[in-house]
């Protein structure tokens, strides 16, 4: 009788061995599905570029006659990191429209069905997306010289990995969405009348300071806030910038008259990551 | 497979009813019936995507109800509705599948070898679905039904919004996998050209089976062949074969014979009519007279319409 338990246990590792890894397959292989669609709209990669690029280039040049050059330090300098954030925000948002389109075609059912956890299959989809996004927004980096504006390698990593960051917790958050959402329309629909407001409120296309009270509290409120400025402020710590210029355009999020450290940013985007995923998947349970 | 007092209720509507029966292992079972018969809540509850109301059934030897994820394991599945993803290769759309499904690394290329080649799709493995026939798309779906060797393949309305030639192409396939691999194969359908495939059938009306035999019993239950002869002389061999006993009558050119198992005796009847014959008609009920008979409906009602949206909403998925 003693020796029963000895016996089972080994038997139950290996079977959470076996059980883990095959989860771990259909990551990789959800993740995968959604570069190779990726790689094949070869339309979506380019028409994904237009809107910020437009952005870069007109409201940088736009608003530079507005906004006076301090110290060689211009608006487009300025809001090159913000159109970079936005790239990434719009691309991990919009690629959780592929679940929309998978309830449309009759695929989620294929893979809801199938005897894998939801998990694996919503970790799958927000990685794919993520990475796709991340994929966009470090492209969007090649322009940097074009503007003028100085990286290192190691500033590229960094830029990296605030934009995994941010793109895991917007797809998640689109995909929370999304599957909650049963046609087409209505995620278009939804996604824009939050979407830009949340770009325009994040301090991704101007400066977060000197702003009337309302605004401000609605800024602190927006999520998107917390993860533009970590990017920004990677950007700008290698940047020549004299004492005026960094007076004004400056970096930091302060809350109730307390600057947040950088860690601190990061911190709560991690938070919120794990919150839209958990929402995400109650989310993607209730689609049948 | 074994089902007992399987039932489902979706608030005031009875959808099945404390149905029972069980199927062989490498049996083809056809549940038949119309629209809303409770055909597809029965099949979605054995493939554990819908929770019975009342009742226990097992599939593949794991109950529907406690061991939900051994079963899906063990049974492929194929819809009424495409759930393909028509962006990826054939071959894509099968290793997705392959690992969802557990199969092993080192044997999936193998096994989606196998099952291209069961369907006749191994020149367009690395073709995208999208530009695909609905037979095709449909025959690719079977394959990745068969992928993670089921123990029980389950398809539900197969051929719907296909024409007859694809038709009879699928039915090659599905049936060469039984044989090769074995399978049971569990479906639905309301085509009794398709019902005649299989060993036994069921037919299912307002969630009730009425009915479950072989097609031959079932029809055999309905009523006699009828043997029709055309004679040189119709009233002398009407008359001689009424005298053996034979429930004759005539029609206009020729003697109608009633009898069981038609098809045995028409040397009799030859040879009893005595006159010289110039033609033989051996006719069988049909699955449909055996509908008719149990259910009081032609089967074909109401049908037409829903194959022609099927198909034009498989058409619109080609589309994106």
């Amino acid at each position: 009788m003693e020796a029963l338990p000895l016996a089972i246990a080994p038997l139950a590792l290996v079977d959470e061995r076996a059980e883990l890894r095959s989860e771990l397959r259909t990551v990789g292989m959800v993740w995968e599905r959604e570069l190779i669609r990726f790689e094949r709209t070869r339309t979506r990669i380019l028409s994904s570029f237009v809107q910020p690029v437009l952005f870069l280039f007109v409201l940088g040049y736009g608003m530079s006659t507005l906004v006076p050059t301090v110290g060689g330090f211009d608006f487009k300098k300025f809001v090159f990191p913000g159109i970079v954030a936005m790239t990434v925000v719009t691309t991990a948002i919009f690629s959780a429209i592929s679940i929309v389109w998978d309830r449309e075609f009759g695929f989620l059912r294929e893979m809801l069905v199938a005897p894998v956890s939801r998990a694996a299959l919503v970790v799958g989809k927000c990685l794919g997306g993520a990475s796709i996004a991340t994929v966009q927004g470090t492209i969007m980096l090649a322009l940097a010289p074009l503007i003028g504006v100085h990286l290192t390698v190691a500033t590229v990593f960094e830029v990296m990995g605030c934009e995994l960051l941010m793109a895991v917790t917007l797809t998640a958050f689109g995909v929370a969405v999304a599957s909650r959402i049963q046609r087409m329309e209505g995620f278009q629909v939804v996604m824009q009348l939050l979407l830009f407001p949340m770009l325009f409120l994040s301090g991704a296309l101007f400066p977060l300071k000197g702003l009337p009270t309302w605004l401000t509290v609605i800024t602190r409120i927006n999520p998107l806030t917390y993860a533009v400025d970590p990017l920004r402020h990677f950007v700008f710590a290698v940047q020549a910038m004299t004492p005026a210029a960094r007076a004004k355009f400056p970096v930091g999020v302060s809350l109730f008259g307390y600057t947040l450290p950088v860690g601190a940013e990061i911190g709560i985007v991690v938070a919120l990551a794990v919150a839209f995923l958990g929402l995400a998947l109650t989310g993607f349970g209730q689609t049948e | 497979m074994k089902v007992s007092s399987l039932s489902k209720r979706f608030g005031e509507v009875q959808a099945v009813r404390d149905i029972s029966f069980s199927v062989g292992t490498g049996e083809v079972f056809a549940f038949l019936g119309p629209n809303g018969a409770g055909k597809t809540t029965t099949i979605k509850m054995l493939c554990t995507l819908a929770e019975p109301t009342s009742g226990t059934a097992t599939v593949a030897g794991f109950d529907v109800r406690h061991q939900p994820k051994s079963v899906r394991r063990h049974i492929g599945l194929v819809f009424q509705e495409t759930t393909l993803d028509d962006q990826l290769t054939a071959e894509e759309n099968l290793r997705f599948h392959a690992v969802l499904y557990h199969v092993p690394p080192e044997q999936v290329a193998s096994r989606i070898d196998q099952v291209l080649r069961l369907v006749a799709l191994e020149d367009r493995r690395r073709d995208l679905v999208s530009t695909f026939s609905g037979g095709m798309a449909r025959r690719l779906e079977i394959a990745r039904g068969m992928l993670h060797t089921p123990a029980v393949l389950f398809l539900d309305e197969p051929t719907i919004g296909l024409d007859p030639q694809t038709r009879s192409l699928m039915w090659e396939d599905v049936l060469r996998m039984r044989q090769e691999a074995g399978v049971t194969i569990f479906l639905t359908t309301h085509y009794m050209d398709e019902a005649e495939y299989a060993e036994r059938i069921a037919i299912i009306d307002h969630g009730v089976i009425v009915a479950l035999d072989t097609p031959d019993a079932l029809k055999r239950r309905v009523g006699e062949d009828t043997v029709e002869l055309t004679t040189a002389d119709n009233a002398m061999a009407e008359k001689r074969l009424a005298e053996v006993g034979y429930n004759v009558r005539r029609s206009e050119e020729a003697v109608v014979v009633f009898t069981g198992n038609g098809e045995s005796q028409v040397a009799r009847l030859i040879e009893t009519a005595g006159v010289p014959v110039s033609n033989v008609h051996v006719h069988r009920p049909t699955l449909d007279d055996v509908f008719l008979h149990y259910t009081g409906r032609e089967i074909r009602e109401n049908h037409g319409e829903q194959a022609i949206s099927s198909r034009m909403r498989a058409r619109f998925a080609r589309r994106r």
